[in-house]
């Protein structure tokens, strides 16, 4: 799991640059994400999750910084046959799967767009097999490629997005909230079927959520948010065993149980930014507490943190 | 407790492979369409009165023996009777025939007036609201300005310079009339661009054009169409006051606009010569209306059951 699929520098999302309404939605975050890994982001709504997302894939084009895929920076000038090639390599599965499908396509034609655009079949024949093949990797039958995207339930339309983006081969697949529209019964449903996609695929996953649990489910890694900033990078069960930065701390303090006599001696920790008491100038940045483990602070807490390790 | 053994069980039902199944029969949008717009009464008695003015545009000139053009100075301002149906106008000429030719002037003008719209408005909306951001603001500045500039000013302006004629006319009605178009198709491309479907094109590397043919613009047809069917009366309507103020069609030449016109000074005496043309501008008129909103209706997915 050591290469690096996906190196992310500095990345910089800001809109109405130069007007009064100036909006940092990504604040220079950088974090790599290794072959055949699922990475976690979570946050609060309005952090910067998703532009994160969309600014990977380049819906969104980089205020500053850069995206490596396997070394080569997706941002930057492109010719059009190097920007399919990223297109091929790098997918996205949606949050709403009533918006994500359109309504005036059947399913046959939403599921082969990728193979349509790229040139992936050579006859009508060999494209329909291929949907076929598609619709039958996400768990839907043949009978439901001729028919309307309002005919499915949310979960089946999921399935579908899921088809479509797997239909160009993918190696890379940025899942933005995919679940956080369905219902419970059907996310686990979801969810098992994109972990049983990267078992059989090899597929590497940035999987955007807010919902804690599923996160911890899913994710080999996970990466916390805050205010375009990313604060804590870690492996899944040392960020749940171990909070470092204290906006984390308040997170995972805020995830409800299913059983009462702990949810009533839950206590929640609130966030507030003041903590840190960083002095002008003071440089802060990511910084690698124990392997694998980074926490956005300054020195002196950095110092602090590492003691607190230690002990 | 009595134990019941395996084989007095059997399956009746519920396999695991018709967890998926939709019973329901497949439905394209077209179709649905279809059904809503047919449980309109009125719109679907607009559609029968329209194709009965069609029918009538295209083969009633040739049911009576008289032309539109023949004068007949003996035989003027007659009223209607077995020999002339809809009677004479003041120089002799029967105004049956001219009622149908004109009849097909009116409709080409509206028809024509709406297609161009389309074509323009679809192109110019499409690509403004699409590419967003300085070209947007350019093209629809220079569609405010147009739209700014007085109309009737413009008309007479044009039919100085062109002359007057059928193409004038309808070069006149389009040359704001696809701003209207413009617009509708703008807002609406700027609400569907940042849809989740679309995005998801643009993941897969689909350029603009394709986004804008197989994505944006089928998404935008319903009011398109009904802009468009409530373009044509507006343009029928248009080409009978400019024919009313005499910027309209040169005679001997037929519209329902210039026969009102016509027959205005002698309405006292001769009522019959406004009531045709009138009617029947307003029975076209009409049915493209109740057309449009049984369209409307029918197309809007949120009245789907």
């Amino acid at each position: 799991m050591a290469e690096k699929l996906i190196e992310i520098r500095n990345l910089k999302q800001h809109f109405n640059v130069g007007r009064p309404n100036l909006v940092k939605a990504v604040d220079g975050i950088s974090f790599d994400i290794y072959r055949g890994e699922t990475l976690g982001l979570v946050g609060e709504s309005g952090c910067g999750k998703s532009t994160t997302g969309r600014s990977i894939i380049r819906l969104y084009d980089a205020t500053d910084g850069e995206v490596l895929f396997e070394g080569e920076n997706v941002h930057g000038t492109k010719s059009t046959k190097e920007l399919k090639k990223f297109n091929r390599k790098m997918q996205m599965i949606f949050q709403d799967p009533y918006a994500s499908l359109n309504p005036r396509m059947t399913v046959a034609d939403i599921i082969a767009e990728g193979i349509d655009i790229h040139g992936l079949a050579n006859s009508k024949q060999e494209r329909m097999e291929r949907v076929y093949e598609l619709l039958e990797t996400v768990g839907l039958n043949k009978e439901h490629a001729s028919r309307y995207p309002h005919e499915f339930s949310g979960g089946q339309r999921q399935r579908i997005g899921i088809a479509r983006a797997l239909a160009v081969e993918p190696e890379f697949i940025i899942a933005d909230e995919p679940i956080s529209a369905l219902d419970v019964s059907i996310q686990a449903q979801v969810v098992n079927l994109m972990k049983q996609l990267q078992r059989d695929k090899g597929l590497t996953y940035l999987f955007i959520a807010h919902d804690l649990s599923m996160v911890k489910y899913i994710s080999d890694r996970i990466g916390v948010m805050y205010y375009g900033k990313l604060v804590e990078l870690a492996p899944a069960d040392v960020l749940y065993k171990n909070p470092l930065h204290p906006y984390t701390q308040s997170l995972l303090s805020a995830i409800p149980l299913p059983d009462p006599e702990t949810e009533r001696t839950r206590r929640r920790t609130s966030y507030d930014p003041d903590v840190h008491e960083y002095a002008d100038g003071e440089e802060v940045q990511m910084r690698e507490v124990s392997k694998g483990h980074f926490v956005y602070c300054s020195e002196k807490e950095f110092q602090k943190l590492q003691k607190q390790y230690k002990n | 407790m009595q134990q019941i053994s395996k084989d007095k069980f059997k399956i009746v039902g519920a396999k695991a492979s018709d967890a998926e199944k939709i019973s329901k029969p497949s439905l394209s949008f077209w179709k649905d369409v279809t059904i809503r717009f047919r449980k309109n009464k009125l719109a679907l008695f607009g559609v029968v009165l329209l194709t009965l003015l069609v029918f009538m545009a295209i083969f009633g000139p040739y049911m009576t023996k008289y032309n539109y053009f023949e004068n007949n100075l003996m035989n003027t301002n007659q009223p209607p009777s077995g020999e002339h149906w809809f009677g004479t106008d003041d120089l002799g000429r029967d105004m049956f025939a001219r009622t149908w030719f004109g009849a097909r002037i009116s409709l080409f003008i509206g028809v024509m007036a709406a297609l161009i719209d389309l074509v323009i408005g679809v192109l110019w909306g499409g690509i403004s609201g699409y590419k967003g951001g300085r070209t947007d603001e350019s093209m629809m500045r220079f569609a405010d300005i147009l739209w700014g500039v007085p109309y009737l000013l413009l008309v007479i302006l044009l039919m100085v310079v062109l002359g007057q004629g059928l193409g004038t006319m309808i070069l006149a009605m389009t040359i704001t009339g696809w701003i209207n178009m413009a617009r509708i198709v703008r807002g609406q491309v700027l609400s569907l661009k940042s849809q989740e479907y679309v995005l998801a094109a643009r993941t897969l590397g689909a350029t603009t054009q394709r986004i804008m043919s197989r994505h944006l613009i089928p998404n935008t047809l319903g009011p398109i169409l009904v802009t468009m069917t409530l373009t044509v009366p507006s343009a029928i309507f248009t080409e009978a006051f400019l024919s009313y103020l005499g910027l309209g069609l040169t005679p001997p030449l037929a519209s329902w606009g210039t026969m009102a016109s016509d027959a205005l000074p002698a309405l006292r005496y001769y009522p019959w010569r406004l009531f045709f043309p009138a009617t029947f501008i307003c029975l076209t008129i009409f049915a493209f209306n109740v057309i449009g909103d049984g369209m409307r209706d029918a197309l809007d997915p949120r009245l789907r059951k």
